[in-house]
Order: C-alpha cells, then structure tokens, then sequence
C-alpha cells in the first residue's frame, strides 16, 4: 500500500535529531510537526518571522497577530522569539536552519526541484520557497511518486520552471525514501507492499537499487 | 520630535497618482488598514505597491484592486484574490514576483544605505534572468537591488510622538524593514503612547526612519486561516 499523507510526515519525522531547528513548508510537511519522536527536542521555525511555533490555539484563544507562513494561526512555546521577515531569511541564508522540509510537483536526479510554477495556469509566486532552497543545509522533499495521471515526478530533468538547482538531498514518497547521489535516485526503502519493481516503473529518472530494499515499518 | 498627526487621511494627503508605497504586513497580518482605508477613498491611481502578499477580495490591498488603483505589483505571493487574478489575467495589472527573503533584504539594504546585495535565491530559475551572477567561495549568488519607494506605510503595536516603533508577535515581519526603506515613512499604531512612554531598550524601529504617526483606529485584524485544536 502507498502511504498516506500522515504516513509520509510520519516518516520525515524520524529523520529529525535532537536540537534541529527545522523549517516545515505548507501541506505535507506541516504534518511533521505531529509525529516529532518523543524525547526529541525540535525548534521549527516559521518564515514569516518566529522560532519556537507551537500547535494551533484553542478554540477561542486565535490571536490575530500570530500566525505561521501559511497565514494559520498559531501558538508560541516557552522559548519562542519573534523576528522580522529579513532577519527570518537571513538565519536561512547563513545556514542555521538544519532542516527544511517542503513539497514539491517535480524533483529531478540531480536535486533540481520545480514546485511554484505551472506555465498556462495563474502563478501565485515562488513565497519563500527560493530562498529555503537556495540556502537550507538539508532539503527532503515530501510528494507523491506519480502525478494523477500516473506519470511519474521523479525525472531526469524538470520539465516545469525550477525553484531550486540541485538542492533536494532526500524524497520521502507516499511509494518510496531516495537519498538524491551523483548516480541519481538511490532507492532505500519502499513502502509496505510496494515492490521494487513498482518504484522502477514509476520512477522516470535514473534509479540506483543495491542489494535488498527493506519495507518501511509504521 | 513630534511627528504625530491626526490620522490616516492627513498621513497619506502627499501620495498621489503614479505613486511608488510599501505596504508592511504578511497576508493580513500586520497590515495597516486605517492607511489602506484611507487610500482606497483618496482613489489614487497608477501606484505601485510593493508588499508581500495582495491582501483577499475585500480586505487589505485587495480593496485598492477593486477600485483599480494598482497599476504594478511587486510581491512573492499573491494568491487568494479572485479579483487580482482576473486584472493580471486580463492585463490590467502588472505583476513583478520576488522570493521572499530576496523581497525582504532589498528592503533592508535600502534602510541600511547599501545599493544592492547578493543572494542565492533564484540562481538557476527564471528569476536569474538578466542579472548579474558572481561566485563567491564556489557559490553562485544573484545581484540584487535595494528598492527606491517614495512612502512606505507601516502598522506598528506601540509607537511614540518621536515614532519609535514597537511591533507585535508576527505582526512585525515586512513592517520595520519597509519602515526604514521608504523615502517618507508613514506609521499607523494600535497604541499611540505619550513621550518616554516605551522602554529605549525594546525599540525595533528607530523614531529616525519615521516621519509621521497616528493613532490607527478601528483595527478589525481579520484572520485569513482559523486553525484550532480540541480541548481535551
């Protein structure tokens, strides 16, 4: 069975380690905040200018004056601090974020990523996807394997205008996790009940298998 | 210095047709309705806003679209505004999209008196397009300008009769940076408290880079996306 959204976040999550400060982008990743391993202890940061992002208010308690990049309201932990939007891109810029995690429509065997543009339909613009990764230490990319129409988004090249050169490191899939190498895709697990053969066949860009693929356990 | 006046029709009275303003906020976070408001009446025409986000239909920058007031939009994101996509569609407006951070930093460079920066936002995209690329320690990183805007109009939490600034929460994020960029700058603040009334040590925005202030009034402070949990 391919995993499901929370399954995907669920997985990102264990890649987490103790003492990242970690940017989640919208959709998939924001779920990530709802599996971080317990005895962990994980900053997220949230662009639009605060460290520390706690879970969504109580019904009730929405503070107009705090919400994340995706515009949600939102809650503060002990320990959070707010900042400006230059000051937000630029401990982005300068490398202090470990961790940034985002979506994307198509990523390719080098790392290039496209996710901000589809030509022919109203661009809403790239936010601050460019500069996360054009600057994170450490991109994985949560998407699904293949498009609706069953063509897969892991290719050779991006056929949809980029976001990013040669920036994604990992891809955690609802079918597969690839660490991105200079021989292209490497495959490292599947999900339960996915074959290899499955991630061969939707898999457009170069995909390097060694020895046995183990299944990812939930 | 006293830089306080009566209210938002008197701080926008300078801004006229074909003006360049810098809207501070973040999707509707932060952003200064009363001046909006007030520039939505005046029905000046021809500007150009440069602001992170458009606002929706009927809040924000979104009002001054449907009165057809903007003629160019400098953003990185402008989703959520039906009205928006119809004048870009049809042609009636003009769209420039920057990253984020890049938006950001060009407006800090020009409060900081530095004419441009270099970022590696963009490098390798469509946004690298016509500009200058330099490699520094094996990295590309695009040339980038600090923006010229004749106002930039700004909400602030607190402020003073000097125009020293205080913002709140993530309310801050686009409005001390513009507040230093813009040629004038106008503030507008929840609270306008009296002289010696904010501790020097918790300033963000020095009352140096602000030329007028009100009192805002009326604030509505709409929420674009009410996220919550259960009480358990």
């Amino acid at each position: 069975m391919p995993l499901t959204k929370e399954q995907i976040a669920q997985r990102i999550a264990r890649e987490l380690k103790d003492g990242y400060y970690v940017n989640l982008g919208i959709g998939i990743p924001t779920l990530v905040a709802n599996y971080i391993p317990a005895g962990i202890n994980v900053v997220l940061q949230s662009e639009n200018g605060l460290l520390g992002m706690g879970p969504f208010p109580y019904e009730g308690e929405e503070d107009p004056d705090l919400i994340n990049a995706g515009k949600q309201t939102i809650t503060t932990v002990p320990g959070s601090a707010f900042f400006d939007s230059a000051m937000s891109f630029g401990m982005i810029r300068a490398g202090k974020v470990d961790l940034t995690v985002l979506g994307a429509m198509e990523v390719s065997e080098k790392g290039d990523i496209a996710n901000w543009k589809i030509p022919g339909k109203m661009v809403k613009g790239m936010g601050g996807a460019m500069d996360l990764v054009a600057s994170a230490k450490n991109i994985i990319v949560a998407m699904m394997h293949t498009n609706p129409k069953g063509e897969s988004k892991l290719l050779p090249e991006c056929l949809l205008p980029l976001t990013g050169v040669g920036c994604v490191k990992k891809i955690v899939s609802d079918l597969a996790v690839l660490d991105v190498t200079p021989g292209g895709f490497k495959l490292l697990e599947r999900a339960p009940g996915v074959s290899t053969e499955e991630i061969r066949s939707k898999t457009a860009g170069k995909l390097v298998i060694e020895g046995d693929i183990p299944e990812m356990q939930f | 210095m006293n830089k306080v006046i009566a209210n938002a029709e008197e701080a926008i009275k300078d801004i006229s047709d074909g003006a360049v303003i810098m809207i501070g906020g973040f999707g509707l976070c932060g952003i200064p309705e009363n001046c909006i408001a007030a520039l939505v009446k005046k029905k000046v025409k021809g500007l150009t806003c440069i602001s992170n986000n458009a606002g929706v239909d009927d809040f924000g920058i979104g009002l001054m679209l449907q009165n057809k007031q903007v003629k160019k939009m400098i953003s990185s994101y402008v989703g959520e505004n039906a009205e928006f996509e119809r004048q870009l569609l049809s042609g009636e407006l003009e769209v420039e999209l920057i990253p984020q951070g890049t938006l950001a930093t060009r407006c800090l460079a020009a409060g900081y008196g530095m004419p441009a920066i270099y970022t590696p936002a963009g490098v390798g995209t469509e946004v690298a397009q016509g500009k200058e690329t330099r490699n520094f320690n094996g990295k590309d990183y695009l040339l980038e300008f600090a923006f010229e805007a004749g106002f930039a109009i700004v909400k602030a939490w607190k402020g003073d009769r000097d125009g020293n600034l205080i913002y709140h929460e993530t309310a801050r994020n686009f409005n001390p940076l513009m507040a230093m960029a813009g040629r004038i700058t106008i503030a507008e603040v929840e609270e306008l408290v009296p002289a010696g009334g904010l501790n020097p040590d918790s300033i963000h925005t020095p009352g140096i880079y602000v030329h007028h202030i009100f009192q805002g009034k009326g604030y509505q402070k709409r929420i674009e996306q009410r996220t919550v949990r259960k009480k358990v």
